[in-house]
């Protein structure tokens, strides 16, 4: 039995006139239904563009995308544009991160709920309606029936990203992509946003990929963690594995950089040295490296060779790609690392 | 809404005001005597003592400028209590000191010819000019693109007075494919009517064309990045939907505003084509009257065309309203 969602060996790059950007370089994973993955990198790892790769949103740009992209067993990366666009918002729909941005100003928030719910529906306006009303009444929109022939500017933030996942889920998608869906959001209200995600996954067994640089978002919601860096993965693991026995030095950082309220309110705060690289001239050997504490521990491999995907000590599940022998790993976390969080 | 309509009208009106007053200074400014211009060439001082006191230019300034705009809203009476009186109507302009018409019944003549050039024009440039530019920005970078935007460049570099000039050599006075152009009543003779307005048409949509043709382009290439676009893709909506709907319906606000201003600005005097082609409507009258110093047509003409700029500046707003709901009339 295959995975509900398989992807294996995407890469996807851009030609652009200082060379060619390597966005997403060899990346597999699986996900099952009513499983959440949680995605986790800074900007321009290669989270979004994984994400729209999974849409087929590629298709018809200047984007290279090669690999396999199988959802149900279909192949969306072979597919061609027309049959990919049948799938979307019906399969497949996607929640984005600036809900004002991504609802059209110009048509009411019911108008794009009853649009996604048409393109895939053959129904009347009536029941479109009505199956918008219904949605936005799921979601938690108060008055829906008002409510629903206004415009999004009327919405507040938290109600247009609910708004935003009413029109998502109108299809019963059976995956759904949050990109960074509470960034742009309160805390009390991205709470709200994360509960809401939560239970509308237990109703329809939705598999969700949740992409976020926020690891306390992932935290509660996720079941698995995929953590990207330079358009590679470096980590994958489950929830537990990867935030409380991180194996690679960027996870480490990352955790080392949450602020925590019981910490001493006069230590700066950790932080990973350096900025991302550029995706046009990564690194060599492990893309990491230049900002890597621990390289002096492995010597010449770091910035030599790129370091496979291998498991970890703490089984097949949990995948790392990290030069550092795994037992020196280990020590390093438990000495160095884990006394500071 | 309806107090928005009203301070809009009202502030029209100031300014409205304000370009009478402006314009009827020229009156004064200029070294011209009214009297001695409308009296034409055979004119003696007596002549002219006379007529002064008919068009009361006798009278002071305000006198004189309260008289003319009271004019425009009740009407005046000139030479009152004499054999000769003189009964103008509301809206009172004045006389031409030309043709002694009344200015309001020129205007009255000559608005139809140019609404038919400022109407039939539009609706063609429109047509060509968004059509061209949807093309342009749905083919981006291809042949048809730099096609369709070369041409657009070179139009819009072009000028009226080359472009009516070389058609109407063409067409015209070469192939005879076409009467010289003028106009006809479009209720009486319609066909006449288009055939004498085709050279006048093309000529005006085909510079005006071009520009619609960049500013649809460039709208519509710069909402295609927008995220509602993306989102409108990841719902699963077609391309000529998407395209249609979303990304035309969000550039389209921009072209609607530069729409009604162009058509506010020709309606008042489609000042360049009318003289090229040698129609007679509001432009031609106005080019006219200053090159006879006619002052009272030119007086009329200038605020019947601010008339026009400024209520196509309210609809533009209104139409504004309509058209982005985040545009709240308060």
């Amino acid at each position: 039995m295959s995975a509900f969602l398989e992807v294996k060996d995407l890469c996807v790059s851009f030609p652009t006139e200082d060379g060619v950007v390597r966005a997403v370089d060899n990346l597999s994973f699986t996900l099952e239904k009513g499983k959440t993955l949680g995605i986790v990198g800074e900007s321009g790892s290669g989270k979004s563009v994984t994400s729209l790769a999974i849409l087929g949103l590629h298709k018809g740009s200047s984007a290279h995308v090669t690999g396999e992209i199988l959802i149900d067993g279909q192949d969306i990366n072979a597919m061609a544009e027309n049959e990919v666009q049948s799938l979307r918002g019906n399969l497949m729909s996607m929640i984005f991160q600036d809900a004002l941005a991504a609802l059209h100003p110009y048509y009411t928030v019911g108008n794009q709920i009853e649009e996604a719910y048409l393109v895939h529906n053959k129904v009347s306006k009536a029941v479109a309606k009505k199956r918008a009303i219904e949605m936005l009444d799921r979601v938690g929109i108060p008055d829906p029936h008002k409510r629903v022939d206004d415009y999004p500017h009327q919405f507040s933030g938290g109600m247009r990203q609910r708004a935003m996942i009413a029109m998502a889920l109108s299809c019963n998608p059976s995956l759904l992509i949050a990109d960074e869906p509470t960034t742009a959001l309160d805390v009390t209200v991205q709470a709200q946003i994360i509960d809401l995600l939560r239970d509308l996954q237990k109703e329809f067994n939705t598999a969700i990929i949740l992409i976020t640089h926020d690891l306390g978002v992932v935290s509660e919601t996720a079941d698995d963690i995929l953590l990207m860096y330079a358009g590679k993965e470096i980590e994958f693991g489950t929830v537990r594995e990867i935030l409380q026995k991180p194996h690679h030095p960027y996870a480490w950082g990352l955790l080392s950089s949450i602020p925590r309220l019981t910490g001493n309110p006069d230590k700066a705060l950790a932080a990973i040295p350096g900025t991302p690289p550029s995706l046009i001239s990564v690194p060599s050997g492990c893309a990491f490296h230049p900002r890597c504490s621990y390289v002096s521990r492995v010597g010449q491999a770091c910035s030599a060779s790129i370091p496979e995907l291998a498991p970890t000590s703490a089984g097949a599940h949990h995948l790392v790609r990290c030069h550092l022998d795994s037992t020196i790993r280990e020590n390093i976390f438990n000495s160095e690392v884990a006394p500071n969080l | 809404m309806f107090s928005y309509l009203l301070r809009r009208l009202v502030s029209g009106t100031v300014v409205l005001g304000i370009v009478s007053a402006i314009v009827f200074g020229i009156f004064f400014i200029l070294p011209a005597d009214p009297a001695r211009l409308s009296c034409g060439k055979t004119c003696s001082e007596e002549l002219i003592v006379k007529i002064r006191h008919t068009l009361e230019l006798d009278q002071t300034l305000p006198v004189q400028y309260g008289r003319f705009i009271k004019g425009i809203f009740v009407g005046r009476t000139y030479l009152k209590g004499t054999p000769a009186e003189l009964n103008c109507t509301a809206p009172c302009l004045g006389y031409s000191f030309q043709t002694d018409q009344p200015v309001t019944a020129l205007l009255k003549d000559r608005l139809p010819a140019t609404a038919s050039i400022a109407f039939g024009a539009s609706i063609l440039w429109l047509l060509i000019g968004l059509s061209s530019g949807i093309v342009s920005a749905l083919r981006r970078g291809t042949w048809i693109d730099k096609f369709s935007q070369g041409v657009a460049l070179g139009a819009a570099s072009l000028q009226i007075y080359f472009v009516g000039l070389v058609l109407q050599f063409i067409f015209v006075n070469k192939l005879a494919w076409l009467p010289a152009p003028g106009y006809s009543s479009p209720l009486h003779y319609p066909v006449d009517w288009v055939k004498q307005m085709a050279l006048p048409w093309i000529t005006l949509a085909f510079l005006l064309s071009a520009i619609y043709s960049r500013l649809t382009r460039a709208g519509m290439i710069e909402i295609m990045g927008e995220d509602y676009v993306r989102t409108a893709r990841a719902k699963g909506l077609s391309n000529r939907t998407i395209n249609m709907k979303h990304v035309l319906r969000g550039a389209i606000t921009p072209i609607v505003t530069v729409f009604g201003l162009d058509l506010g600005g020709l309606l008042g005097g489609a000042v360049i084509t009318e003289y090229v082609f040698n129609i007679p409507g509001l432009g031609k009258l106005s080019t006219d009257a200053v090159a006879n110093l006619d002052l009272p047509v030119i007086t009329g003409t200038v605020i019947f065309s601010a008339v026009f700029i400024i209520v196509a500046n309210i609809l533009v707003d209104l139409l504004y309203a309509v058209l982005d709901p985040k545009v709240r009339i308060q």
